[in-house]
């Protein structure tokens, strides 16, 4: 019951793109192109600057030069781009070797939850009964917590670590998936051309991987984009809090921890980490936008991305 | 209604219980023992047995999670390794502040992002509704932790207009002996404690609204968008009500439901928020005596903490599915 009132709730407020496409199909068409393309090249930026950091980055981001720290940025000419924070480590190096573990983190939450939270959720609502039930009751256990305090409670317990950190992420995120894919499994389910190929003799596991599975994609690729942003915003938040990552690998989280001291003379290590995780994260929530809107002006209905 | 919230409310209780049984596994899955860990390393083997002993570490984990759960449902959530406080006492301190901040940051996100999405959404497509859909997008995509920090960057900084940390400033007599210095000093007519605690409220209210204040305005402009095209709206405006009438009596108050909801369950995004934001104001809420019990391994302290918000949580939800009923009568369970 609960479910469905809040179900009902959100489905009051569907996109809008109705109405909007009364008032010009063009100029809606353009605006959703240009998000493409912003978000697209931002994401893109990201991956490239991630995979090649050891070429693209101009300093070693962990190397000390304790006679230039806290350098103002040389915008020309000088070797510090971004300026030098308090161990005289280059800051454009490590916001570029940063991008590699959002990158990394992001990814990994995304694809794991994705995948342990489409197949719980299209187990739970094809088969419905005990596993249902179960797997519901897990989903509610993490839907207890406050978003980001089960990922800080796993890592108060289990200590910093990579590993640990995509770990207490992936515990968080894989019920936003779960929830959604069950609910679409549930009316797939009954669907005719389930039946027809049910009735032809298929097998569950087939009917699940051939039929049910492949009309769940779209969906998912929306929420993962949502997630990926979402999970960037909470690696940044975890390493700044030194729950994250460890301190010997740059992310901008801890730049910006370690920045936050020396706030009131060097600006520029508070302001570019963020600048970094506010671009990546703009872009990919522009991304995630127009791809709900191309598949399904619909889906807000779910929930997904809010 | 009530038996519906009956329902709801006997249909949380196994879910805390098991939230404080994966708690208390989560401790023990931990690497260390927490004797060892809190006692210094010169410490004579027989010591460590003996605060062993002492913290109950020696017994078998069923005996060890009873006793745990027992105490906790009577209000005892053990004492702070780090503080040698009671925990429950030390969450009771720390409580009205981060009410406090809560509060105030959905008056803030509630104040400008309502009448902005109803402005954005009457006139789509309009520069008021560019201006007010990217604002929510930049809310959405900001860490609020970084918008903390450039609003210190900024306005105490730079500026010198806002105090950096803190709650109050020292020699300013608040309503200390709440713990709400703000509504305790509003109500008690203390003005300079009012704008002292005020001014204190105002960057750590704003960066962990932002968030709350782009979501709800997203939703708020679609939300009404849809309802302006329900028939009773042509109905009013052909009877020829006043245009902000229809907007804001018919339109508003059926567009609240999804608003809400979303409300709702940003509450939950905005308290794990305020962890961060409580840290980076040094504001003296539950947040950031959670930070310190998890640097320190406190693990009581933690514990007692993770019980403190998962319960605020749910209770929020189950307000939340009351009042539903209260805003559309429609809605009947």
């Amino acid at each position: 019951m609960e479910s469905s009132t809040r179900e009902s709730a959100i489905s009051a407020s569907s996109s809008g793109l109705v109405a909007a496409s009364r008032n010009g199909v063009t100029w809606l068409r353009s605006w959703m192109r240009a998000k493409v393309y912003v978000g697209g090249a931002i994401v893109l930026t990201l991956v490239v600057v991630g995979t090649a950091a050891p070429v693209l980055a101009p300093h070693d981001p962990n190397a000390q030069q304790l006679r230039r720290t806290l350098l103002a940025p040389q915008w020309f000419g000088g070797t510090h781009f971004l300026g030098t924070d308090n161990l005289g480590r280059d800051v454009l190096s490590r916001i570029v070797y940063g991008a590699r573990v959002s990158l990394l983190v992001a990814f990994a939450v995304v694809l794991i939850s994705g995948l342990v939270g489409v197949t719980l959720g299209a187990v739970s609502g094809y088969f419905g009964g005990k596993i249902d039930f179960a797997i519901q009751k897990s989903v509610e256990v993490v839907w207890a917590f406050p978003p980001l305090l089960l990922a800080i409670t796993i890592l108060a317990f289990l200590g910093q670590g990579l590993l640990n950190l995509i770990l207490a992420l992936v515990a968080q995120r894989w019920i936003q998936y779960c929830r959604v894919v069950r609910g679409q499994a549930l009316s797939l389910r009954t669907r005719d051309f389930v039946t027809a190929t049910r009735a032809l003799g298929a097998s569950d596991s087939v009917i699940i991987r051939r039929h049910i599975l492949p009309n769940l994609i779209q969906i998912s690729m929306v929420i993962g984009t949502f997630a990926m942003a979402s999970a960037i915003i909470s690696e940044a938040s975890l390493s700044f809090l030194g729950l994250g990552v460890p301190p010997d690998i740059p992310t901008w989280g801890t730049m910006l921890a370690d920045g936050r001291t020396y706030i009131s003379t060097a600006w520029w290590l508070a302001l570019f980490p963020g600048l970094s995780i506010f671009v990546t994260v703009l872009g990919i929530n522009l991304l995630g936008d127009a791809l709900r809107d191309i598949f399904d002006p619909r889906l807000k209905r779910t929930g997904a991305g809010l | 209604m009530a038996s519906y919230l009956v329902r709801r409310l006997a249909g949380t209780i196994p879910v805390l219980l098991l939230i404080t049984l994966l708690v208390f596994l989560l401790l023990h899955a931990a690497p260390g023992d927490p004797a060892s860990l809190l006692l210094s390393d010169a410490t004579s083997e027989a010591d460590v047995l003996e605060a062993r002993q002492r913290w109950g570490l020696d017994q078998p984990l069923h005996v060890q999670y009873l006793k745990f759960f027992t105490a906790a449902v009577t209000g005892d959530l053990g004492k702070s390794f780090r503080f040698a406080q009671p925990v429950a006492e030390l969450i009771a301190t720390r409580l009205p502040a981060t009410v406090e901040l809560a509060a105030f940051s959905i008056l803030i996100a509630v104040t400008l992002a309502v009448p902005l999405g109803v402005w954005a959404g009457a006139r789509p497509n309009s520069w008021v509704d560019n201006l007010g859909t990217s604002f929510g997008l930049f809310g959405i995509s900001m860490p609020n932790f970084w918008m903390g920090i450039m609003l210190i960057l900024l306005f105490s900084g730079s500026f010198h207009l806002l105090p950096s940390a803190g709650r109050s400033t020292y020699g300013v007599v608040g309503a200390q002996e709440t713990g709400f210095y703000f509504l305790g000093s509003l109500l008690g007519g203390n003005w300079p404690g009012l704008k002292d605690a005020l001014l204190h409220m105002a960057m750590p209210g704003l960066a962990l609204g932002a968030n709350m204040i782009g979501i709800l305005m997203r939703v708020t402009r679609s939300s009404v968008l849809e309802v302006l095209h329900e028939e009773y709206v042509v109905t009013a405006r052909a009877k020829g009500m006043a245009e902000r009438r229809v907007l804001w009596r018919h339109v508003l108050s059926n567009a609240l439901i999804p608003i809400i909801t979303v409300a709702g369950l940003e509450l939950g995004t905005l308290l794990s928020g305020s962890i961060i934001v409580e840290t980076v104001f040094a504001w003296p809420g539950m947040g950031s005596l959670l930070i310190t019990g998890v640097t320190s391994r406190d693990y009581p302290l933690v514990m007692g903490l993770v019980m403190m918000y998962t319960a605020a949580f749910v209770t929020i939800n189950l307000v939340i599915d009351a009042l539903y009923g209260i805003i559309d009568p429609r809605i009947r369970y």
